[in-house]
């Protein structure tokens, strides 16, 4: 009887053991996966927004993503998949990320810290410090820096802008309104651009964009 | 002797065209390109057609000759020895005058692998972390600054083009093809080049 109930605990022992190191192999594996998959997703984004995420000069200039807040990039990426932001590539690339890549991608962007990619118009800075400090009061345009900061590197859902592509920000502020907020059931954080999207002038919004894309 | 007479006809306007050209220099320059790539600059086999090309993308192409970076087969054999004594001045003229050239449409892919290669240029394939090409090319692959226009090339050309940087050549371009290009199966590839060849 002793004999029997040392073997079972043998074989329990040794069948917990076995199970255990299976067990502990398959999570590996799946840590793995979804590790490399993560990874592959990262290079798959660098692609068109730069090695270090800096942004690209492509057809469309593409927007640098180092340093943007989780939030922002977390709230475009559903807004690209739920159509509240319309743009047919984005659309592409975002639906079939999980909402927990969406998150790691965000993190991961956001840890970068970029060099600005540059190429804007120098002679427009000193204008465009103008208005993204103290606004266009004439025009009810506010001061950019009340809600992007005083350095432009933005806060929460509303994005920094410190470094971004002078071109990408002209192409987001002119289209705006046929871009942003595009389902009117469910009016996102977008609505806020609206009014000021429309009261800057042409030539306003490209000394604007070219200060900022300097910041570092 | 009218054959004679027509090549200088065509150096003739050339040089108008382009007043840096005005010489017999400009026309032996230019002579030296349509050998290959044909008279009115719509490619042969292995040499790519050059009209309406972006010019800045002609431009850095001749640059990267020069320095060797551009390394692929082709380029090596012929284009190191046609750029190596180009000056850049010349090389920006010779890239704005194909530039303006009307392109002819190449028509030579394998028309049922077209809508596959359309659906890639468009969409990419993001299970596959394959990008759209049309982001950096142009819905109508038209090109932009130093991205080359694709629509209407060769098949030929295009497919080689891509298959050389799964090949591990032109590795040195400062541009995200080579990472691209080189996860392409060759499927991809032949519709893709087949989709472009038909573009206009």
């Amino acid at each position: 009887m002793r004999v029997i109930s040392i073997r079972w605990a043998l074989l329990t022992a040794v069948l917990a053991i076995v199970f255990s190191t299976a067990s502990q192999a398959d999570d590996r594996d799946r840590t793995d996966f979804s590790t490399r998959g993560l990874q592959a997703k990262i290079e798959y984004c660098k692609t068109c927004h730069g090695l270090s995420g800096q942004g690209y000069h492509g057809f469309f200039p593409i927007p640098r993503l180092a340093g943007l807040q989780t939030e922002y990039i977390e709230n475009q990426l559903a807004a690209f998949i739920e159509r509240r932001r319309e743009n047919k590539y984005m659309y592409d690339v975002a639906h079939v990320l999980s909402p927990a890549t969406r998150a790691a991608l965000a993190k991961h962007f956001m840890g970068l810290n970029a060099k600005p990619l540059g190429g804007a118009p120098r002679k427009l800075v000193a204008m465009g410090k103008k208005i993204y400090e103290d606004g266009v009061p004439e025009t009810n345009v506010p001061a950019c820096m009340a809600c992007h900061g005083s350095e432009a590197k933005g806060q929460a859902a509303i994005p920094r802008l410190a470094g971004q592509l002078q071109d990408y920000i002209v192409n987001k502020l002119v289209n705006w309104n046929k871009e942003r907020g595009q389902d009117p059931k469910h009016p996102d954080i977008s609505a806020i651009m609206l009014p000021t999207s429309h009261n800057l002038t042409k030539s306003q919004i490209a000394e604007v964009a070219a200060y900022v894309s300097y910041l570092q | 002797m009218k054959f004679v007479r027509s090549k200088i006809a065509v150096l003739a306007l050339v040089a108008s065209a382009v007043p840096a050209f005005a010489g017999d220099m400009g026309a032996v320059k230019l002579r030296n390109c349509t050998w290959c790539h044909g008279e009115s600059a719509q490619g042969y086999g292995p040499a790519p057609r050059l009209a309406a090309q972006r010019s800045q993308y002609i431009e850095n192409q001749l640059l990267s000759f020069r320095t060797h970076s551009r390394d692929n087969p082709f380029s090596k054999q012929y284009m190191w020895g046609a750029a190596a004594n180009l000056s850049p001045r010349t090389a920006h003229y010779l890239a704005i005058y194909f530039s303006t050239l009307p392109a002819k449409v190449a028509d030579d892919g394998d028309k049922e692998l077209s809508a596959a290669g359309r659906a890639l240029y468009e969409h990419g394939n993001p299970d596959s972390n394959t990008v759209s090409c049309a982001v950096c090319h142009g819905p109508n692959a038209e090109g932009i600054r130093g991205i080359p226009r694709l629509g209407g090339l060769s098949y030929y050309y295009l497919k080689r083009k891509l298959e050389q940087w799964g090949e591990g050549y032109d590795a040195a371009a400062a541009t995200p093809m080579p990472r691209i290009a080189s996860k392409l199966s060759p499927n991809q590839i032949e519709a893709l080049a087949s989709y472009l060849s038909f573009v206009k």
